[in-house]
């Protein structure tokens, strides 16, 4: 199986800790994994900004990057979301559909595709979800608080199969960071009060490290922890499904 | 001013932001244990959005019949185009009928047409009865919420409203007495009403009867005391048969507060011998918001204000901030289609987070549509030339490796070597209170280079 990796635009300049784990997690699944050198974003911050029909070009370069691929697989929900959700502003031709089709989430890709949940991993700590929501309500990664329908979490299915890990529940199981593109900038105010909410639910619950299938809404924890300087750590999900502490 | 301005004064007193949040949270978590009591939430839900779907769809019968019908009831049926129309229709009833006070329950819709200003300016005392109502009327304050008008008010805060207007004692925000109060001083009103108006939470196409949804039994006191009742309605509150009542009425009191039902659902359906029913039907741009197919399932909306609870920016800046008369999600998808510019920051007083849309008890995609709304407004409305510039730029730096390549080394360099100080000036709104992110030597994309060099 041939799978393209994805690192979003992001990912890929500040966080590529990130991106390494999530190819060494795949290459350890067996797959073949390719990094298209030419990628460099999914359009998603001007398509949330109104500016969707200047994203053409940015969409169709993901596109041609990707094309090839049985699977495209990145570690962030959103990005996949935006890819499989809005790419309806390209003409449909065969590439198109099936690049949106063959996009996963990397959890999703885990544990839907491939079938897995016990990846070796283990990972001495007590760890807390943090849901974003374009992988929650979007990709339906899991159940949402609002719908009444039977729990099911991705994340956690892999989750609880890390050894030493500790999940810890939070008060508010799904709600919004405030990240949200360029709402952090925009709607400074209330992003940042409601990242400080999503913390104190972490430290409430006796959480160590918030962990999550979205490392931008991570970025806005992990900018507020720092500034206040408080007892948590942040890492993308997949960092934590690669370790062997 | 945006929402985002308004929203940053909200939330310099972050003691009052959390006390909101939690009042609101509070009756979101009801929502939801009294949602996970009913086998078949999720289909009840589908239902309620194909039938309105269909309602919306054949609109136009629907009305027709439902008129045919209510005036076979006895009922006056009276339409308006737009919110003057209904002004008018409304006060000229009053006068027909010398009437001079008035008792008003809950709705939306007449603070939509601004109907209280109207009457008063031509002599006539509006009194709303509902108790939330009543305590933003005397603040001379718009609603902040569709259902909890005054949510935005602590107790503390009533009781001296009530000292004020109501000449109650000081009481330590007491409810009880606060209440008991309120009741005094509304029953005298309800007694002396010449006229009553009332909302109207579901019109019924094939009886012409309709439902008045209230907590306090404020419409039926007002409706059966007077000799009057005018029932003022949005022209998308048509449901086609009664027996599609215990699907919305299901959903509704649970959506808004977690009840089971309302406490009153009161039906009526014509005029009591000698006295007068009027229904005035309200367009008031509902038939262009039809014509939007993108949005023309915001008129699926039963107004049960799940969709504020539910909402992390709502909870967090207060309906007020929205400055619009329906605030919250729901508001943000509908005003833009009556002022596109006066409302032009609402949809993106959103992270698109989509727990409106899961919350919504007739599944309006309300986040689908705010992502629309904003891309029909940077095409409609002048955008800020820094913002505009910026994101036009991206698109271009973005849709090119090479370019993106050199941007992101650059951006890497400059965050990396420039001085404390220079970052975190006052133009970056990140950095106000957030760190950025540490930067590493290499991005993702050189140490994949190397690690391809060294195989």
């Amino acid at each position: 199986m041939k799978v393209g990796l994805f690192i979003p635009c992001y990912i890929n300049q500040l966080y590529p800790q990130v991106g390494i784990a999530t190819l060494e997690l795949l290459e350890k699944l067996g797959m073949e994994v390719v990094y298209p050198t030419g990628q460099t974003c999914c359009g998603q911050p001007l398509g949330n900004s109104g500016y969707e029909e200047d994203s053409k070009g940015i969409c169709q370069l993901f596109v041609e990057n990707f094309k090839e691929f049985d699977y495209i697989v990145g570690p962030s929900g959103s990005c996949v979301y935006h890819v499989k959700k809005h790419f309806d502003i390209l003409e449909q031709t065969e590439d198109v559909k099936r690049v949106r089709k063959n996009t996963y989430e990397l959890c999703q890709f885990i544990y839907e595709v491939l079938g897995k949940t016990d990846l070796g991993a283990s990972f001495p700590h007590k760890v807390g979800i943090h849901k974003s929501c374009h992988g929650l309500r979007g990709l339906r990664l899991g159940s949402c608080s609002e719908r009444m329908d039977a729990h099911y979490s991705t994340e956690e299915n892999l989750l609880k199969e890390v050894k030493g890990l500790e999940l810890k529940t939070l008060n508010r199981v799904d709600e919004c960071c405030g990240f949200g593109g360029t709402f952090s900038v925009f709607e400074e105010a209330i992003s940042v009060k409601m990242g400080k909410d999503r913390i104190q639910d972490h430290i409430d619950s006796d959480v160590e490290v918030i962990t999550g299938a979205d490392h931008s809404c991570l970025m806005h924890l992990e900018g507020l922890i720092n500034r206040n300087k408080q007892p948590l750590k942040v890492m993308h999900i997949a960092e934590i499904l690669n370790s062997s502490i | 001013m945006a929402h985002a301005d308004e929203a940053a004064i909200f939330n310099k007193d972050e003691a009052k932001v959390d006390w909101h949040d939690k009042a609101l949270w509070f009756v979101r978590q009801k929502r939801d244990k009294s949602a996970h009591k009913v086998k078949g939430w999720e289909e009840l839900r589908n239902y309620a959005s194909a039938i309105k779907a269909n309602v919306l769809s054949n609109l136009d019968s629907y009305l027709l019949q439902f008129e045919e019908n209510a005036q076979k009831n006895g009922v006056t049926v009276h339409w308006a185009a737009n919110a003057e129309e209904h002004n008018k229709i409304v006060h000229s009833i009053l006068q027909k009928h010398n009437a001079k006070k008035i008792v008003k329950s809950k709705s939306m819709l007449t603070e939509e047409c601004h109907l209280n200003p109207h009457l008063e300016a031509h002599g006539i005392e509006v009194i709303d009865t509902d108790l939330g109502e009543r305590i933003v009327q005397l603040a001379q304050e718009p609603p902040s919420h569709i259902v909890l008008p005054a949510i935005h008010k602590k107790k503390e805060e009533v009781d001296v409203l009530f000292q004020e207007h109501l000449g109650t004692k000081p009481c330590d925000g007491d409810p009880e007495y606060l209440t008991a109060e309120a009741r005094k001083h509304l029953r005298n009103k309800f007694i002396k009403a010449d006229a009553a108006i009332t909302g109207v939470n579901f019109a019924i196409a094939d009886t012409g009867g309709f439902v008045v949804c209230t907590n306090e039994g404020n419409a039926d006191m007002g409706a059966h005391l007077a000799k009057v009742h005018i029932a003022c309605m949005g022209m998308e509150k048509l449901i086609p048969q009664e027996k599609h009542l215990g699907i919305f009425l299901r959903l509704l009191g649970r959506s808004a507060t977690g009840q089971p039902i309302t406490t009153y659902s009161s039906h009526f359906n014509k005029p009591e011998p000698g006295k007068e029913m009027h229904i005035v039907i309200v367009d008031n741009g509902r038939t262009e918001q039809l014509s939007r197919e993108d949005f023309r399932a915001s008129l699926h909306c039963i107004r049960c204000g799940a969709c504020m609870n539910t909402c992390p920016i709502y909870r967090r800046s207060g309906g007020h901030s929205y400055k619009s008369t329906i605030p919250g999600p729901i508001g943000s998808i509908l005003s833009p289609g009556i002022d596109l510019k006066k409302h032009s920051s609402l949809p993106f007083a959103s992270t698109l987070c989509g727990s409106c849309s899961d919350v919504c008890p007739v599944k309006i995609n309300i986040h689908e549509q705010l992502y629309k709304w904003r891309q029909v407004i940077v095409k409609d409305v002048p955008q800020p030339v820094v913002k505009k510039t910026a994101l036009k730029m991206a698109g271009s730096v973005l849709a090119n490796t090479k370019m993106y390549h050199f941007a992101g080394k650059s951006a890497r360099f400059m965050l990396k070597h420039m001085p404390r100080f220079v970052i975190y000036s006052k133009l970056n709104a990140w950095g106000h209170a957030r760190d950025l992110p540490e930067v590493k030597n290499d991005n993702f994309d050189e140490w994949y280079k190397k690690r391809k060099k060294n195989e």
